[in-house]
């Protein structure tokens, strides 16, 4: 069996804050494993808690309650030599920006004690890693949303890490460069650089995690690959249905209706219906029968985004 | 083994804090001569002005001391608390609050204590040059006088530690640049009435002993009487006064900063 890096049993956060306000249970009890080599995913919607699971992770946040131990040790007591071995890149990036671009990774990396001979040759390395060599020397308030990502990435690795921690890397960006964060990542994880990873978007979800834990309300709801999720939570395929505004209730009731007897499943969003079927054409067929008339009808792969919406009766992004 | 010091965790942690300050302050090394501006104004303006007026200052025993001499060692005490408390409240205030520089520092294996020693580090490396800048000044006025002047360098890295010290337990309670008014509200009057511009027996007994308790009061007293060298047990106390304070501030500071950045 592969080793396990990070191990979570019962961990639990409660936030309580100044003054009067009512402490907040954001991880409220939650068990884990993350073997060596492996993409692990946190998905879940905002408020869900993987924020601060992810500090718990990072031995910046003293947990609660329950169990944590990151590489065999306990981040209570061994939080400098855990971190020593750990990447960290926060949901919002923490760049210094007092510093130019080159200098945030040689001082940083004079954090974890290195020669500085050897971080030379490694911010070098890393510039050219994350495409930043041309703006090595400009300030980090000159870079755009997605250099700025790439630069926490780059920082990030200036200890070699273990184990690389990245909540939210892409949130914010645009496809393009999101799609260049994936690559980069994916090479990482092809080095094999554990990653862990926290995202509310399904699709980087379903590109980079090997196994995924579905968070809500601080509760894991469900875990599995990406794949094993959709096919123990839903049906292979999804029928996407729009209506006028006005007509949207009368025509899911008469849908559910039709869909008891064709094993199918009828989810009412607010701007569209969603059934749930093993044929979405099959369904779509059903639905003509029974005399509705929607605006526009899509047929599409079950995503994990439907798993979501399943297990919780909510969508994933709002 | 110095080398084997230097590279202890607990030295080369604040160590890496000091580097990262000193990497930026390449950039903007000319405002140490701002700093140096001030006390130097203060100095020519009080010192030779009313000091033309005044002469000698009474109550000193020795009427050889002229105004200018008693002047100058308090105006070297301020620039010292001054250059390391501007470092650990304004500075260390845009650090915490705006720029949350200590957040990706903490996920480094640097602690909370790292952090909070190496700043008060980097804050007495800048009260001392300020220090030092304003002394070399202090001496072109001819104004040292005996052996006794060889303290005034520890002595000031004194002051500087236990403002430094201060300094950052101080901005651990400011929640707004505001709140910074009320610190001055404190300092000036400090700065004016801590025996700066004359002795301590201008007052009625029971002020002065208000007075006595000021710790720009004992930090002027640690730096003024090597300068004109009359020395006595009053230096000591000043110097453990200010430890104690130092310390203490040290204290606070780190369990209110563990509080405040390991949420
Ligand atoms: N420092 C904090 N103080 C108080 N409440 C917090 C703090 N951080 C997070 N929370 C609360 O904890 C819950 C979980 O937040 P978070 O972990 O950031 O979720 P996510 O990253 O999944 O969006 C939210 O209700 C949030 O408001
Ligand atoms: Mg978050």
């Amino acid at each position: 069996m592969a080793d396990v890096l990070i191990e979570a049993r019962g961990l639990r956060k409660v936030h309580a804050p100044r003054g009067a306000a009512a402490p907040t249970e954001a991880v409220a009890g939650i068990d884990f494993r993350v073997t060596a080599g492996e993409a692990f995913g946190f998905l879940g919607p905002n408020g869900a808690g993987k924020s601060t699971t992810m500090r718990m992770v990072a031995a910046v946040s003293p947990p609660s309650s329950g169990r944590l131990e990151i590489l065999g040790m306990d981040p209570a007591t061994h939080g400098p030599q855990i971190r020593a071995r750990l990447g960290s890149v926060p949901q919002d990036d923490t760049l210094d920006t007092e510093l130019t671009v080159r200098e945030n990774l040689l001082v940083y990396g004079r954090y974890f004690g290195l020669p500085r001979a050897v971080i030379r040759e490694r911010a070098a390395r890393l510039l050219e890693f994350a495409r930043l060599a041309d703006k090595a020397d400009e300030q980090v308030e000159a870079l755009s949303g997605g250099m700025r990502r790439r630069l926490t990435i780059a920082r990030s690795l200036v200890n070699d890490p273990e184990i690389l921690l990245l909540d939210e890397p892409t949130t914010g960006l645009d496809p393009q460069a999101r799609h260049l964060l994936w690559e980069r990542l994916f090479r990482l994880k092809q080095q094999g650089v554990t990653l862990l990873l926290t995202t509310h978007y399904m699709d980087e979800a379903e590109q980079l995690c090997d196994r995924i834990v579905v968070m809500d309300h601080g509760r894991i709801v469900a875990e599995g690959s990406p794949r094993g999720l959709i096919e123990a939570h839903c049906t292979r395929e999804v029928l996407e249905l729009r209506f006028p505004p006005d007509r949207q209730q009368q025509a899911a009731e008469k849908i559910a209706d039709t869909a008891k007897g064709v094993d199918a499943r009828v989810e009412v969003l607010p701007d569209r219906l969603l059934v749930y079927a093993d044929d979405g054409e099959d369904a779509l067929t059903a639905v003509h029968r029974t005399g509705v008339e929607p605006l526009t009808a899509l047929v599409r792969r079950a995503g994990l985004e439907d798993v979501f919406l399943t297990l919780t009766g909510r969508t994933l992004v709002d | 083994m110095p080398v084997a010091l230097w590279r202890s965790p607990a030295v080369a942690g604040p160590a890496a804090l000091v580097e990262r300050n000193l990497v930026i302050y390449r950039h903007t090394w000319y405002l140490l001569l701002a700093e140096v501006f001030e006390p130097v104004l203060y100095l020519v303006s009080m010192g030779l002005g009313i000091g033309a007026l005044v002469g000698h200052v009474p109550g000193l025993g020795d009427p050889s001391v002229g105004y200018v001499d008693f002047v100058a060692p308090a105006l070297l005490a301020t620039a010292a608390m001054n250059g390391a408390m501007n470092e650990t409240t304004f500075n260390i205030y845009g650090k915490l609050r705006m720029l949350r520089t200590y957040d990706s520092i903490l996920a480094t294996p640097l602690t909370v204590r790292d952090v909070a020693l190496g700043e008060v580090a980097w804050a007495l490396l800048r009260g001392t040059a300020v220090t030092v800048v304003f002394g070399a000044a202090v001496a072109a006025f001819g104004l040292v006088h005996s052996l006794w002047a060889l303290l005034i360098l520890p002595g000031a890295l004194l002051v500087a530690f236990a403002f430094a010290a201060a300094g950052l337990a101080v901005v651990t309670y400011i929640r707004s640049w505001q709140d910074f008014q009320l610190v001055q509200l404190v300092m000036l009057p400090m700065f004016l009435f801590a025996t700066t511009f004359y002795p301590l027996g201008v007052y009625p007994r029971p002020v002065q002993i208000g007075v006595e308790c000021l710790p720009l009061y004992q930090s002027i007293e640690l730096i003024r009487q090597p300068s004109l060298g009359v020395v006595d047990a009053g230096v000591g106390w000043a110097a453990l006064y200010l430890l104690l304070l130092g310390c203490a501030s040290l204290a606070l500071a780190l369990r209110r900063l563990e509080r405040m950045l390991l949420p």
